[in-house]
């Protein structure tokens, strides 16, 4: 028993908790924001820091205490190499997008709600990735989705009515169907125990039952990871919503999807898995083709950085389809670059409309280079590593996935995943097209005349700090990927024995 | 036989009490003078609820009592089930008469009235809890309807309101008398009148078909039938949202709680006990009836603009996942023991949850309709602004109704049905149950979006009588605070309520 993770959960709560009730000042708001979140930070590295590297794939600072006796449900929670990542990843980002706030709240104001439900979101989301149980990974699953729907519907652009809307009952469609399928693995294994099912791999359920519950779970995840072609909720909302908003629905809320993907569905009903995973590698090369093509054809920058998401998840979910080592690793990696590089992007793309009060991609018209050269740096960086140039972040993840499915595992078709590992290597080359062509038309060339005389300040000092780590990270990663895949090494072969 | 029998008047101590307590404030009105009949009928009824509630939670902590028994059954028993359902009755009660303090100015009630027909409505429930013979069911179930009528066209000077009444009453009366005809055919068919003389009757007839099993099969649809009314199930729904919207808020609440857990105490044993053996002629039409009933509530709700047509369809779709758990009996696997015991539990925890829920959500429209009379969806636009509280704590009802956190109360509710219908293996209804939950968030949803998005002033002003509508109601907002305490409670530590479902679920297996 360690109090670790309840400590974890606890701070943004309380923060959240304080926020939400204590009629404080802006500027106090603010201060309570970042120092919450800098907390759950440092709580995180000490976590990952405590952590014991050798034994990645038991789940340790394991919490299990009686709850629900009735409902067989246990407050069990715990960290792994699988999530560790991930952790770390929720609070390093909620962190630097409080710092955001500081720098530049969205219309309108209201920093202390912003922060108070941004505090929440990294309550549930951190709560999905320590939960054990399956009825405890389901509350903080929900809990994510109102202080979603807020920030859209409070803090978005013209559009963020529908936006919310939509994301909502989306997801909560999602969810309802992995409550079903939660509900058919309980029916037939008699326990919610994540641990307890991870240990018998499937062994109490039925092949026809572990199929429905895959299924269940694959539409249910699919649509939060999100998988083609249950991805259109996707780009309204990261368009609509606020920069914050779309940094932690890219960088850490898509995640939930392909995590409990991994950490539910490939687990707990193997022989399920092994059964659809063809199918959900082709949900996921179309899902890779189709955000290429569709990036092609965006006019507006923060819908183009969406519909790219939709194509990096698309790697994230072919690697996990080909049930083996490297390609959950690669899923793993995938994740983690994705949040760093996305998050970045959105930054950006979120500094640019702020500056330029628009993000569509011929009145911004070319020449951010030389307008602000700090700025359409990092923009050129950040493109860059999303396309998955070598010795950055984004290339990992691609690059194993089709190794991955070179010599895919589970008894899946080889010249199936031969064919699609092919397609998903056209994706990478439409992606270098796609961010090259944005590029082309935002960052070089010369100043749009009607920008040559406003004058546009290039990065504040909340920018560099908000930016600065994620910039960091992703040449990190990029150079010695050991430090993602050396956590979920032994965790990963776990999942498939 | 024994003509005079001895009667266990500690038993029936909680339907006595409620009912003497509407006799002695009806004949109090008389001799109080005008200015105090309001305060006077309020504090005798809310005396009485809690001496009713003091005996039924000491009765509830004894073993059960048995009384008015004959050679094969009793007609009153005071078990673990009769007593869940006799606590959640009087709590609700509470509630209601603290909704009812501002409802009766506001509506020119006559107070004593009022007061001594929600008793008496209240005392017909207790019993028809405990009731295990049909005839006592029957008799129970005209005690919780009649005074019920009165009760909706008490807003005498609003013809809406008598028009609700006319409805209601033409709409119970036409399920009673289906009732009535099922259970004349029962008797027919089985010679039996006790629930569990009608038990061992049909499991004999279903055991060796015969003349009479047609007959029972008949007469067990017919009476659920009856009981669908109650609990507004679809299709013998029409009359919830118009004589919900006619009828005092207050009243409102009561139908749409006290009223349908009224009617699922009678479903419950009717089918776990007295029809045990026909599930399956009763499960399939209930799996049925369920999903039927959740679908066309949540559709029809997300066209609503009224607040109280909206929670009445809501209530209308929280019917279908109330009768959920009940389809398993459509399966061979769900119609074992422990399956039916699983779905009546799912059933009584999810009712105790929707009283809290639900019971708060029409004490938020009870609070807002003071400042709005409308009562229409746009009203409350900003109104996280102007009254934080209420809208705080309708937001948190509205969730739990959605099932979503915070109001994770809810949420547990809906995994405790689905957990009993996939149990049961009626997967299908639980798919079709969380396809539906998306569809109640859809409105659900709206309104608590409506209360946090800013107003446009102009709505604002113009509907709103500021001095008397800025006053807060002390009593309705006790009514919330209660209300939003019980569901903040079952949201953290459910625990106990399922434990309490569990035993009150034992009538599903013992007989």
């Amino acid at each position: 028993m360690s109090a670790a993770l309840p400590v974890l959960l606890a701070v943004p709560a309380a923060g959240a908790g304080l926020l939400a009730l204590a009629p404080v000042s802006d500027r106090i708001a603010r201060v309570v924001g970042v120092a919450t979140t800098s907390a759950a930070l440092l709580v995180s590295v000490v976590l990952a820091a405590r952590f014991d590297y050798g034994n990645g794939a038991r789940l340790q600072h394991v919490v299990d205490a009686s709850w629900l006796p009735a409902l067989d449900v246990r407050f069990h929670l715990g960290v792994d190499g699988i999530s560790l990542p991930l952790v770390l990843l929720t609070t390093l980002l909620t962190l630097l997008c409080a710092i955001h706030t500081v720098g530049s709240t969205p219309e309108p104001g209201r920093p202390r709600q912003l922060l108070a439900l941004m505090l929440l979101l990294e309550v549930g989301v951190l709560g999905t990735f320590l939960a054990a149980d399956l009825i405890v990974f389901f509350v903080f699953f929900e809990i994510v989705l109102i202080p979603m729907y807020f920030l859209i519907n409070i803090w978005g652009g013209p559009g963020r009515r529908v936006a919310a809307v939509k994301f909502i009952l989306y997801t909560l469609l999602g969810s309802a169907l992995m409550l079903v399928g939660f509900l058919v693995i309980y029916s037939q294994a008699g326990t919610f125990d994540m641990v307890r099912l991870g240990h018998e791999h499937g062994g109490h359920i039925s092949a026809g039952v572990q199929l429905l519950a895959f299924v269940l779970l694959m539409l249910g995840f699919g649509i939060k990871s999100p998988m083609w072609p249950l991805h259109t909720w996707l780009p309204d909302a990261h368009t609509e919503a606020p920069t914050v908003g779309s940094v932690l629905l890219a960088g850490v809320l898509l995640k939930m999807g392909t995590y409990g993907l991994i950490r539910i569905a490939v687990d707990e009903v193997p022989d399920g898995a092994r059964r659809a995973a063809p199918a959900l590698a082709i949900l996921a090369v179309i899902g890779i083709g189709y955000a290429a093509l569709a990036c092609l054809g965006q006019r507006d920058l923060k819908r183009l950085i969406a519909f790219s998401s939709v194509g990096h998840m698309g790697f994230v979910l072919l690697g996990i389809a080909t049930l083996t080592p490297i390609g959950l690793q690669a899923a793993l990696i995938g994740n983690v670059a994705h949040g760093v590089i996305t998050g970045l992007l959105f930054f950006l793309a979120g500094a640019v409309k702020e500056r330029f009060h628009t993000s569509d991609l011929d009145e911004l018209g070319g020449g951010l280079l030389a307008k602000l050269p700090m700025t359409g740096g990092v923009v050129l960086f950040a493109a860059i590593a999303s396309l998955g140039l070598p010795g950055l972040a984004g290339f990992w993840g691609e690059m194993l996935a089709m190794l991955g499915a070179y010599s895919p595992g589970g008894g899946s078709s080889r010249p199936l995943f031969l064919t699609l590992m092919a397609l998903a290597g056209v994706g990478t080359v439409l992606t270098a097209v796609y961010f090259l062509a944005m590029l082309r038309r935002v960052d070089f060339g010369l100043v749009a005349d009607r920008w040559r005389e406003t004058a546009v300040h290039d990065v504040a000092v909340a920018d560099v700090v908000a930016w600065t780590p994620l910039v960091v990270l992703a040449v990190a990663i990029g150079v010695w990927p050991r430090i993602v895949l050396a956590v979920g090494e032994s965790a990963v072969s776990g999942l498939l024995r | 036989m024994r003509l005079i029998q001895s009667i266990d008047y500690a038993a029936i101590s909680p339907p006595v009490i409620v009912a003497s307590t509407g006799v002695v404030v009806l004949v109090a009105d008389l001799f109080v003078g005008r200015a105090a009949r309001r305060a006077v009928a309020f504090v005798l009824s809310l005396v009485g609820t809690l001496m009713a509630l003091g005996a039924a939670a000491w009765l509830a902590r004894t073993s059960s009592r048995h009384t008015l028994c004959l050679p094969d059954g009793c007609s009153y028993v005071a078990d673990d089930f009769a007593m869940f359902f006799q606590l959640l009755f009087l709590s609700v009660l509470v509630v209601v008469l603290l909704l009812s303090v501002a409802g009766v100015v506001q509506d020119r009630m006559p107070p004593g009235e009022y007061h001594a027909l929600l008793l008496w409505s209240v005392s017909g429930m207790l019993v028809l809890s405990a009731a295990r013979d049909l005839l006592s069911l029957l008799v129970a179930l005209e005690v919780v309807s009649l005074p019920a009528f009165v009760l909706v066209g008490l807003r005498r000077d609003d013809a809406r309101s008598a028009e609700a009444a006319l409805k209601f009453f033409l709409f119970s009366v036409v399920s009673t008398a289906l009732t009535a005809y099922g259970i004349a055919l029962l008797y027919g068919a089985t010679g039996h009148i006790t629930l569990s003389g009608i038990a061992d009757a049909l499991a004999r007839q279903h055991a060796h078909p015969g003349a009479m099993s047609a007959m029972a099969a008949a007469a067990v649809v017919l009476v659920v039938v009856g009981f669908a009314f109650k609990v507004s199930a679809v299709p013998f729904h029409f009359w919830t949202p118009d004589t919900y919207e006619g009828a005092p808020v207050a009243i409102a609440a009561f139908l749409s709680v006290a009223s349908k857990a009224a009617g699922f105490a009678g479903l419950l044993i009717l089918l776990l006990q007295g029809f045990r053996g026909y599930a399956d002629v009763w499960g399939p039409v209930v799996a049925v009836i369920a999903a039927v009933t959740m679908t066309v509530g949540n559709l029809v709700a997300l066209r609503q603009w009224h607040l109280v047509r909206l929670l009445a369809w809501s209530t209308v779709a929280q019917a279908g996942y109330l009768l959920m758990p009940l389809g398993v009996a459509a399966t061979a696997g769900g119609r074992s023991d422990h399956e039916l015991h699983l779905a009546a539990q799912a059933t009584l925890t999810y009712l105790a949850v929707y009283a809290a829920m639900n019971l708060g959500a029409f004490a938020c429209v009870a609070a807002i309709g003071r400042r709005f009379p409308r009562l229409a969806i746009d009203d409350v636009r900003g109104l996280a602004r102007s009254s934080p509280l209420v809208a705080g704590a309708f937001a948190l009802f509205l969730t739990a109704l959605a099932g979503l956190p915070p109001g994770v109360a809810g949420l547990f509710a809906k995994v405790v049905v689905l957990r009993a219908a996939v149990h049961g293996h009626v997967t299908w209804l639980a798919v079709v149950a969380a396809v539906n939950t998306v569809i109640g968030l859809a409105y659900y949803l709206r309104v608590a979006a409506v209360m946090f998005s800013d107003a446009d002033g102009a709505t604002v002003t113009a509907t709103v009588d500021e001095v008397a509508s800025r006053r807060r109601h002390v009593t309705t907002s006790a009514g919330i605070a209660l209300a939003a305490a019980i569901t903040v409670l079952l949201s953290v530590y459910p625990q106990p309520i399922l434990d309490w479902a569990s035993h009150a679920a034992t009538l599903a297996v013992a007989r």
